[in-house]
């Protein structure tokens, strides 16, 4: 992947959260990278930062309870966290805009399906309305969803999930964006719905030529759709990797872990299920060193004390954080020659 | 109006037993963790101390006053204050620092016997109306509705008209006509507390309707109750004093907030302290019940904050 | 819509029935004989005879109640046993006062209730927050006519730059005290609950994806915010309008308002029974229609209840 194909880049991230029991780090120290028509994954458990890392891309951090306290975020030559809110808005919804999780509460109850699909257009093409209208329409076919002139007035309350999840999509596509963050799109949804969505965020990326961040913390959906993974650990990224890498060898425990976690057709019937014990840590007041050295099978007293593993370029762009990375690495050679 | 799923009355009477839930754990732990969220808040620890010392004032009152609240001392009407008299003395030459003390006794009773009354109305037809629903619903909400509509103060003017000025009237005219509120939240604390899981167990496990009352609802409806009640003294003391300020209230010579305030309406320009203490005594008391209401509130529901 | 208009209308029936009710009973239960009210003393005893069979006051309660209704439903209201007038022109003389006045304080309270509110929940726990925070807990805690007398010392008295009581010519400078002291209480809860209703919609999803769309900070706030967080306020504010048309007995004993406040309450305190039960159902009768105002409202501006009160029509 070449420097001038990347959209955008994160570096460094840091994102923290000031409550009362504590400082919450939320997203400790994230970089990543996201090329010109790139689906990126990003997986983790709830709580592991990822929808914060989400959110701090847009500097839509709520205030003044958490704080993105160092890094960079480089998209179109600019530091989106040095730039002013003014030029920041132009970004966003325009060239950067988001999905999110609960379509039932990520519309407006009191303005009209039309209405707000209209905004996205008019504040960032300056349409006058007649065409803005036009606009929406055409918006709304392309996510699919019948009869869209009576739906044009219709208020969010009327529709069921998967078509107010439309919705939200038809708005964040409305400026063609370079970006698409889908921040779990299809977890409030209907199994048989998600589908159908996630099928058509990936037809739009296709037909606009964007680039996807998908976060989820499912991973047959990271399977299907991204080309790039990132695993993200109580607010660390433990491992980053190409999607067939993440599946197929992974090298952080954590993430084997995940793996065995989960049901596989292509085992057959031979790997029993084998759930990660334990819970994440609380992020307030992490320890020193790995952070899921507790769960860890493969754990030593080594991990204590030390600082936190770096993430390491294992492989060719197989990007691990763990002290023992290499021993598995070289055990799983070995196993395979 | 208001819009509820009914119920199917599930009595098996084959099966009775105690019931061994995890309520009691969870009840005693919301009171726990309100009170010590409660302790946290300076405000409301404020108004818990406002609260008590109006409480100690009011006991003590006859140690701390040093004259006696209904003497006349002739020579000495209309002194502004000084160190023989706190807060001046009045047209009749009474000492006005001792009335307010002593006023403090009226306010603090009718604050609470007056709740007192509202609210075991309140709950009572409250609990009626939430529980059994239907008719007894649609009526005691009509009839709650009248009260509503009805002005509190032309309410309490009304009722004191007709029973004739004392503090007994007083009361019995705010503790009637404050109930319905509470018969509200009481009444929607239960419909949503009746749908909840436990108490669906307990009625399948053939628990009578007054033990599901007494024993599950109760408790866990009574947090809102708490704090309205709370805030509702601070009301009902400004309503008392509203009352004695328009002469239907307590009857003279016994010093009451309200009294002194209407009183002090002729002289407001050559005698100011006449109204500017008892004032003050009021909004201090109830600013007191108000921080500790406000404190509760917080205290039972932090997400509120 | 209008179904459900008419049918709140036609509920409003019952309850001004049971209040006529209510206050009749009441009002029979005072010892007082109304002939004697009305021809004063050293009437014979021949004159209290004839006046209270032409009243009808001789009649059994349920009688006279039954003329009562009777006369109501031809919108007449009786006549004073005080003043030797009809109830309704002595109203239609003191509403338009208590009308004036409650407009001036529910323009107070929207403004400034409003504006405070919002100010404090935008920037939740600046030095603005904090004032709105204390004086609005303070303003609860101050009885209003005491409020009233501290105004009046302060700028009818020491300043003198403000007329301290009545209406005199009904210009703006006699509105300026009173609709404060009317307006306080009420103020204080509109700004409490315009500020926690910000902040509770503020912290919904629907914000964050305005905010996602690159909308400004003023838009999101005026546009999205403010919009959802009013629905509560208007509630309370409707409900304020109909209370002070009716209740303003306090602010208008203090400034000497020739309200209908004032009238009902001499009434109560003269045994003026024809002027309490009339007075009292004009008031309750724009109360539960600035009720049903504040609810047709309500489905204007929340679309979920409009769809809502559809379903339950059908």
């Amino acid at each position: 992947m070449s420097e001038n194909n990347k959209v955008l880049e994160v570096k460094d991230l840091k994102t923290y959260f000031y409550t009362d029991e504590g400082v919450v780090k939320a997203v400790d120290g994230i970089s990543f990278d996201l090329a010109c028509n790139e689906t990126l994954g990003i997986v983790g458990e709830t709580g592991s930062g990822k929808s914060v890392t989400a959110l701090s891309i847009l500097r839509l951090i709520p205030q003044p309870l958490g704080k993105i306290i160092n890094g960079q975020i480089i998209f179109d030559g600019k530091d989106l966290l040095k730039i002013d809110l003014k030029s920041l808005q132009s970004y966003r919804g325009n060239r950067i805009s988001m999905i999110f999780q609960d379509p039932m509460t990520s519309l407006n109850p009191v303005y009209t399906i039309g209405d707000q699909i209209m905004e996205s257009v008019i504040i960032h093409q300056k349409l006058d309305k007649k065409s803005a209208k036009k606009e929406a329409i055409r918006l709304l076919e392309i996510v699919g969803i019948a009869e869209v002139r009576k739906c044009l007035a219709c208020y969010p309350h009327e529709f069921s999930g998967g078509m107010r999840q439309r919705v939200m999509i038809a708005m964040a596509i409305a400026n063609s964006p370079d970006i698409l963050i889908a921040d779990e799109p299809t977890t409030a949804l209907d199994v048989t719905i998600q589908a159908q969505i996630l099928e058509l965020i990936d037809e739009l990326k296709h037909k606009m030529n964007s680039s996807i961040i998908l976060i989820t913390h499912d991973l047959g959906v990271v399977a299907k759709y991204a080309d790039r993974v990132m695993v993200m650990y109580a607010g660390k990224t433990v491992e980053f990797s190409s999607v067939d890498n993440i599946y197929y060898r992974p090298l952080h425990p954590y993430t084997i872990g995940l793996m065995n976690s989960i049901a596989r057709l292509d085992e057959g019937k031979k790997g029993k299920l084998k759930p990660i014990e334990g819970l994440p840590p609380s992020l307030i007041d992490l320890p020193k060193g790995c952070t899921f050295r507790d769960r860890c099978v493969y754990g030593k007293d080594e991990c204590r004390g030390r600082d936190y593993p770096p993430l390491i370029e294992i492989e060719e762009k197989h990007f691990v954080a763990c002290s023992r990375s290499k021993e598995i690495l070289e055990n799983r050679i070995k196993q395979e020659s | 109006m208001y819009p509820e799923k009914k119920i199917e009355e599930e009595k098996s009477s084959e099966i009775t037993g105690e019931l061994i839930l995890e309520r009691k754990y969870t009840r005693s732990s919301l009171y726990k963790d309100a009170w010590k969220r409660l302790k946290k808040n300076k405000l409301a620890m404020l108004g818990l101390a406002i609260v008590i010392s109006l409480m100690l004032i009011a006991i003590f009152a006859n140690f701390i006053s040093p004259y006696n609240p209904i003497e006349r001392i002739k020579e000495e009407y209309l002194l502004s204050p000084s160190g023989a008299h706190f807060f001046g003395t009045d047209l009749l030459g009474r000492d006005i620092f001792s009335r307010v003390i002593y006023g403090s006794r009226i306010s603090i009773e009718v604050g609470i016997i007056a709740v007192g009354i509202s609210m075991f109305i309140g709950l009572f037809f409250g609990a009626l109306s939430g529980y059994f629903g239907n008719i007894s619903d649609a009526v005691i909400m009509r009839v709650a509705d009248i009260f509503f509509a009805f002005p509190y103060i032309l309410g309490a003017i009304a009722i004191m008209t007709i029973l004739g000025p004392g503090i007994i009237n007083i009361f019995i005219a705010i503790g009637v006509l404050g109930w319905a509120y509470f018969a509200r939240i009481f009444r929607s604390s239960i419909l949503s507390i009746k749908n909840k899981e436990y108490i669906e167990a307990a009625r399948a496990l053939g628990a009578s309707n007054y033990r599901i009352i007494t024993r599950h609802i109760f408790p866990n409806a009574m947090a809102p109750i708490i704090v309205y009640a709370t805030m509702n003294v601070g009301t009902a003391i400004i309503v008392e004093a509203a009352l004695s300020f328009l002469g239907i209230g307590v009857q003279p010579p016994t010093p009451a907030w309200g009294k002194m305030l209407a009183e002090s309406l002729d002289y407001i320009d050559i005698a100011p302290w006449m109204m500017l203490f008892p004032g003050l005594a009021i909004v201090i008391t109830v600013l007191g019940f108000v921080l500790l209401g406000d404190g509760l509130r917080d205290a039972f529901d932090p997400k509120l904050r | 819509m209008l179904f459900y208009i008419i049918r709140r209308i036609l509920q409003i029936i019952p309850v001004l029935i049971g209040i006529t009710l209510i206050l009749f009973t009441l009002l029979y239960i005072i010892p007082e004989d109304p002939a004697r009210l009305i021809l004063q003393k050293g009437a014979t005893e021949q004159a209290l005879e004839n006046l209270r069979a032409k009243m009808g006051i001789d009649k059994p309660v349920y009688v006279q109640y039954w003329r009562y209704l009777k006369q109501l439903s031809k919108g007449d209201l009786g006549d004073s046993y005080r003043y030797r007038r009809s109830v309704n022109s002595i109203l239609a003389e003191h509403y338009p006062n208590s009308i004036k006045l409650a407009l001036a304080a529910i323009f107070i309270e929207i403004v400034i209730g409003i504006f405070a509110g919002i100010v404090s929940a935008v920037k939740k726990y600046s030095f603005w927050d904090t004032l709105v925070t204390i004086s609005t807990t303070l303003a609860v805690c101050v009885p209003i006519f005491w409020l009233g007398m501290m105004l009046q010392v302060a700028f009818g008295l020491k300043l003198g730059i403000l007329p301290m009581s009545g209406m005199g010519d009904g210009s703006i400078s006699y509105y300026i005290l009173p609709s404060i002291t009317l307006a306080s209480v009420s103020t204080a809860f509109v700004a409490r609950m315009t500020r926690s209703s910000m902040l509770e919609v503020m912290s919904n999803d629907y914000i964050v994806t305005a905010y996602a769309k690159g909308l400004s900070n003023f838009k999101v706030i005026v546009k999205h915010a403010l919009k959802n967080a009013l629905i509560p306020v208007i509630t309370l504010i409707g409900l304020d309008l109909g209370a002070f048309m009716g209740g303003a007995i306090l602010t208008e004993t203090v400034f000497n308002w020739p309200g209908v406040g004032r009238v009902i309450y001499l009434a109560i305190l003269q045994r003026d029974a024809p002027v309490v039960i009339g007075g009292t159902l004009i008031l309750v009768l724009i109360f539960v229609f600035m009720n049903l105002l504040v609810d047709v409202i309500y489905a204007w501006l929340d679309p979920r209840i409009r769809y809502y009160k559809k379903e339950i029509n059908i």
